[in-house]
């Protein structure tokens, strides 16, 4: 638990060198469209900046041309200049529309291109942890990794970075422009550029300590909050509201600081930086005005450069949203790679052996198994074989280890000590696949996909055809409920099943481990109370017609399980400590005898 | 905005709105009035006379100085008090869930509650603040340059604004098609979540049948579809902003071509054509921001709605309107013919048993008998749909909350201890200021109780000692550690009435029955009741009342109730078949080894 509060909270820096390098790796296989949408971009920037030249064009040699010392050429032909000059405005704005459509849309699909490699790399890397893992993380962070965290990595390649490059092409090519026309009214214009600098600079490093500040007093407080919405009860019980209140409005006060002064910050900024763009403008209009008066430079291009001046400084104004996109981005991408550098704890064997086409022999050496490796033993020295086609039964008290035996078994995990082998071979030795398509499991807390019944039972084995689904639903006892459904085998199960019975799920989960027609079946059976009499009978059957000619292990929880076992083993406390049948372990009068009396007495005794 | 709650917040500010208006209106009339000067130096610099330049240059930084300064008064004034209403609201939201009962949490999500805190607070804030501030200087800037227009020339600013109409257009046909696409959009996201989440759920399942590649495929297709529906989204959205820019643009072209032809004409003049442009510019900010405040809107909106939904909640268990105080409480306690129901479905059914003061009382029964409901009672978790629960006489629904709870002490069966030192989980206990904080061994009483709940040997044997911190971000306890710390947390409070609900399962029954030989001692003239699964922690008991369904299935002292061979006589049995599998081996544990002791997980 304490991981994830500390990990959704990662606040991350504006900028990080390594994440950035590792995000642009991603970014790599679509460097071609990146590069394109740069080139239409530049368009867009220069027809933007096209505008006031045009004004200076327009003015210099139709409107005002004796202030120009031009020739005038007659109210006509100034007119239809003028309208010359308007048709090509039109045009240029029509090119810089579509070249800003065009490279957001070329933008938007390399940012789409890259989060879904980034899913399909995350998923497939997840398929491939081990149950240990999914054990200690909850599924709603995983589930937030590759959705939220994903998405906030698109506006870092979308708006971000290329924005970035967007905006420092229009700064240059004003520059440069401005610089062309007139260097002097230029360099008039540019006096504010060392005030714009420092404070922007300013501002920025003020940014980044409120941002931070703003961050962690938002997740102290939020963690506070998510901590005593659980534990209320005991706030309640214990009458401490007040005490908690105070406690809450501390950090709520201690926030409220942190954004005030960031708005501070931010309220300064802007104005000043608007304050600075029309003092440039002023000292160009003093400046440049003397200049036209002088003849040494053209209404026109004054009227131009105090334009250019203007838009000069918007890029500047949006520096600091900029800013927050790249630092969620940062955050976001730091927690993406955590799950991938995730290790891989049950790998496959570099060489994988083949699984003999054995009969389904399964063997335990020495088995020593604790699910953490500062937890206690779940199993202890465990040794035992099961001959093809030997149908065992295992019963033992809570967390005597039964259930550790199939997570073995079935490769979940992996012993600290002994071997695990089935048909000779360490299961170590296999790849997992290949194991476990040799294997079919049925759980006691049955999983239904979002499907239809038939790729529940199915399970994307193609081979199957709908008359062998159909047939393995007959053997177990499911086609009747089945095809009463509406829609039969296409019927669309809700949410996990829901609308169907405990045994009806129970059923399914039978006739799937059927359908994939495995030697070896492990099936963990639970006595539900929910269960009919007849769904009971419907099941006892299908166990029945599941587990004939097959290796089985059964943890036992039915008496009929136990009756009809061919070997029982008795776990306690991790070891093995009996086994045999039924009738010789209960005269034994040992573990198994108190198991029995325990758990299954009650249903003999209202069986009999 | 309909909810009355938002506008009782912003009126409580009102005086920072009023000033923060007042500032901006003035920030729209110099941004009004540059633009003349602008146009009286163009217009003089056209004729050659430089001589005023300087002036005019003075002129327009002193608006502009006056600008900039009314709009940082707007800013910081109305930005700050958005943040002083998030600060308000969330105390009022936190204070509301503390006075809800039990039954509420068991029916919201904390994860629901949080997502409220945390992402519907903040789009309220920002209504607040950028919301409300933009909203009315937009208004105020765009009826202000439109005007100023119209007074310049009116016929070229009818000219000009004849592209307006297709903003409205835009935003309308666009708007709409946007807004399909995005719904298509966050329903294929929600979508693929939902594969995920099913995926991640059923890992074992998936693993099991060896399905991980057909997973991934399913998945793929979800993940191609985001991709789909998302650049059919980009198709639209990426045209609405260069669309905005070329209306503009447009604008600035009609101004260029007529309003230079009437300048050539002589009906305008250069200076006022200048003057023209930077209406025109002053006017394409807030256009823009027209579509971006409606969102504000509608998204502030949607969340103050979601926050009233928990606002509008009045807890079931509330203080009665006059309140009785327990003063010196005896600590008798009474069911009378007690019905609970949730929802309709009946827990309890007429229940009725009495405690005298200083009695111990146990409560047993199978799983979903209704025990903790029945105890839950007490401290008023709960209030029975029929009947009474009576502390020294007298209804508990009479009695006020906090005088009802400080005399009694509920251990409940799923132990929370909070992110704190053990000392601080421990003085929970105590009300107000009982024993002064961070005294260095946690005080007297904190020792005391840690030590009747055999809790001070474990303490001992941390580093920090008291100073422990434990909870999600600190020491990992076992279960048995995080029972006892709970369980001191109610005896320090020295309670008339002691409940342990099945308090102690994970404690070994060595422990426990130290912990019950303690407690019995101090427990003497206290009044009790225990419930739990271990007849060991029972059988002592004065009275013992059997629970089955709801109901009274027998009751008496265990001697009498063994003897009935009833119930209890079966559980009784049950349980010694159970301590007996549950003692430690008694076989020869000769050298075991220990699991291997790497580093923490990550």
């Amino acid at each position: 638990m304490n991981a994830m509060i500390d990990e959704d909270q990662i606040i991350g820096r504006a900028y990080d060198a390594r994440l950035m390098r590792r995000l642009l790796r991603y970014v790599r296989p679509y460097r071609r469209v990146v590069a394109a949408a740069i080139g239409v971009l530049l368009i867009a920037s220069a027809a933007d900046l096209v505008g006031p030249l045009l004004y200076r064009v327009a003015i210099d040699r139709y409107i005002a041309p004796h202030a120009a010392g031009a020739r005038a050429l007659g109210p006509a032909s100034d007119a239809r200049g003028l309208a010359g000059v308007a048709a090509l405005y039109v045009a240029i704005l029509g090119a810089g529309f579509a070249a800003r459509w065009l490279q957001s849309n070329l933008m938007q699909y390399v940012g789409q291109r890259v989060m879904a490699d980034l899913r399909m790399e995350m998923f497939g890397h997840l398929q491939t942890l081990s149950l240990g893992f999914f054990s200690r993380t909850p599924v709603g962070r995983l589930v937030t990794r590759l959705t939220n965290d994903v998405d906030a990595l698109n506006e870092l390649i979308t708006s971000g970075v290329v924005a970035i490059f967007g905006d420092v092409a229009t700064l240059v090519g004003i520059t440069a422009i401005m610089l062309w026309m007139n260097w002097r009214l230029a360099l008039a214009a540019f006096v504010v550029l060392p005030a714009v600098f420092a404070v922007t600079e300013r501002f920025r490093r003020r940014a980044r300590g409120a941002y931070r500040a703003v961050r962690t007093r938002l997740a102290r407080l939020n963690a506070f909050l998510n901590e005593h919405l659980m534990g209320m009860t005991v706030t309640q019980l214990f009458t401490q509201e007040r005490r908690s209140r105070a406690r809450f409005d501390e950090l709520n006060a201690s926030l409220l600081d942190a954004n005030l002064s960031s708005t501070r910050n931010f309220s300064q900024f802007y104005p000043i930086i608007q304050l600075l763009g029309a003092i440039g403008v002023a000292v160009l209009l003093w400046y440049g005005g003397g200049q036209v008066v002088r003849a040494a430079a053209t209404l026109g291009v004054l009227v131009a450069t105090v334009q250019y001046a203007e838009r000069f400084f918007d890029p500047l104004r949006d520096l600091s949203d900029k800013f927050n996109i790249l630092q969620a981005a940062m955050a976001s991408s730091e927690r993406i790679f955590r799950v991938l550098d995730e290790p891989v704890t049950v790998e496959d064997p570099p060489a994988p052996a083949p699984l003999p086409h054995g009969r389904g022999r399964l063997e335990f050496r020495d088995v020593w198994f604790a699910y953490d490796d500062d937890e206690a033993w779940a199993l202890r020295g465990v040794t035992f074989a099961i001959q093809p086609g030997e149908s065992v039964a295992i019963v033992g008290h809570t967390g005597a280890g039964k259930t550790s035996i199939l997570n073995l078994l079935t490769r979940f995990y992996d012993p600290q000590r002994g071997q695990v082998l089935v048909d000779g071979v360490d299961v170590r030795r296999v790849a997992q696949r290949e194991l476990r398509r040799r294997i079919g499991l049925v759980l006691q807390d049955v999983f239904l996909f979002a499907g239809t019944v038939d790729s529940n039972i199915r399970l994307g084995n193609a081979d199957l055809s709908t008359e062998d689904i159909r047939r393995a639903a007959e053997r177990v006892g499911a086609h009747r409920f089945i095809e009463a459904l509406p829609g039969g085998y296409g019927a669309v199960l809700q949410e996990r099943g829901a609308g169907l019975s405990v045994g009806q799920k129970q059923l399914i989960a039978f006739a799937r481990a059927l359908a994939a027609d495995p030697e070896i079946l492990l099936v963990l059976d639970e006595a539900t109370s929910s269960v009919d009499t007849e769904t009971e009978t419907l099941i006892r059957r299908a166990m029945a017609t599941a587990l004939r000619g097959r290796t089985s292990i059964t943890i036992a929880h039915r008496l009929s399980t136990i009756q009809h076992a061919d070997r029982i083993l008795v776990l306690h406390h991790g070891r093995l400590v009996e086994e045999g049948r039924h009738a010789d372990l209960l005269r034994r009068n040992g573990i198994y005898a108190k198991l029995y009396r325990l758990q299954f007495e009650v249903e003999a005794r209202s069986a009999g | 905005m309909h909810s009355r709650r938002f506008w009782q917040y912003v009126r409580r500010h009102g005086r920072a709105y009023l000033i923060g208006y007042a500032a901006s209106a003035v920030a729209v009339a110099m941004a009004q009035l540059s633009p003349w000067a602008l146009r009286a130096a163009v217009d003089a610099i056209q004729h050659g006379a430089g001589g005023r330049l300087g002036m005019f240059a003075g002129i327009l930084a002193a608006l502009a100085l006056a600008e900039a300064a009314a709009t940082y008064v707007m800013r910081i004034r109305i930005l700050s008090v958005a943040y002083r209403i998030e600060s308000d609201l969330r105390h009022d939201y936190f204070a509301h869930l503390q006075r809800m009962p039990l039954r509420f949490y068991q029916r919201m999500s904390v994860g629901d509650l949080m997502a409220r805190a945390v992402n519907d607070i903040r789009a309220v804030q920002r209504l607040a603040g950028v919301g409300l501030m933009r909203s009315v200087q937009t208004t105020i800037m765009i009826v202000a340059s439109i005007a100023a227009m119209l007074t310049l020339h009116a016929g070229l600013t009818l000219l000009m604004l004849t592209v307006m109409p297709l903003i409205t257009l835009l935003y309308l046909g666009l708007g709409r098609e946007i807004h399909r696409r995005f719904d298509r959009v966050q329903a294929q996201f929600a979508s693929l979540s939902t594969r995920a989440q099913e995926n991640l759920s059923g890992i074992r399942v998936v693993k099991a049948f060896a399905q991980e590649p057909a997973e991934q495929a399913r998945f793929a297709e979800e993940v191609d579809a985001v991709v789909g529906v998302n650049m059919r989204l980009a198709r639209v959205q990426g045209a609405l902003w260069p669309a905005i820019g070329l209306i503009f643009g447009l604008a600035s072209v009609v101004l260029l071509w007529q309003g230079g032809d009437l300048v050539i004409r002589g009906g305008l003049t250069l200076g006022q054509m200048v003057q023209f442009s930077y209406y025109l510019a002053r006017l394409t900010f807030p256009m823009v921001a027209l579509g971006w405040i409606t969102n504000l809107w509608q998204q502030g909106s949607a969340s103050m709605q979601r926050l009233d939904e928990i606002f509008s909640v009045t807890p079931e268990i509330r203080d009665p309107e006059h309140p009785a105080a327990l003063a010196t409480p005896r600590g008798a306690l009474e069911f009378k013919n007690v019905t609970v129901a949730f929802d309709g479905a009946r827990v309890l059914r007429d229940v009725s048993f009495a405690v005298p003061p200083g009695r111990t009382v146990a409560i047993v029964g199978p799983t979903g008998a209704g025990k903790s409901t029945l105890v839950g009672l007490v401290p008023r978790l709960y209030d029975p749909v029929q009947g009474q629960v009576l502390v020294d006489g007298r209804d508990v629904r009479s009695l006020s909350l906090v005088s009802l709870r400080r005399a009694v002490a509920l251990v409940p069966q799923e132990t929370f201890l909070f992110s704190d030192t053990l000392a601080e989980n421990v003085r929970l206990g105590l009300d107000g200021s009982e024993e002064p904080a961070g005294a260095p061994d946690g005080g007297a009483a904190v020792t005391r109780a840690a030590a009747v709940a055999q809790l001070a040997g474990d303490i001992e044997r941390f580093p920090l000692r008291y100073e422990t911190v434990v909870g999600e971000r600190g020491v990992t306890l076992s279960g048995g550690q995080r029972q006892r710390t709970a369980l001191a947390r109610a005896v320090i409070r020295d309670p008339r009435i002691l409940i342990l609900d099945d308090a102690l399962s994970s404690v070994d029954t060595d422990t426990e029955r130290r912990i019950l030989a303690e407690l019995r001692g101090i427990m003497a003239t206290r009044t009790c009741l225990v419930i739990s699964h271990r007849i060991s922690a029972v059988r002592d008991a004065d009275w013992i009342v059997v629970l089955r369904d709801g109901r009274i299935a027998e009751q008496g002292t265990h001697e009498t109730l063994v003897g009935a061979d009833g119930l209890y006589a079966a559980l009784y049995e049950q349980q010694l078949l159970r301590d007996e599998l549950d003692a430690p081996d008694a076989g020869p544990i000769t050298t075991e080894p220990r699991p291997p002791s790497r580093a923490p997980r990550a």
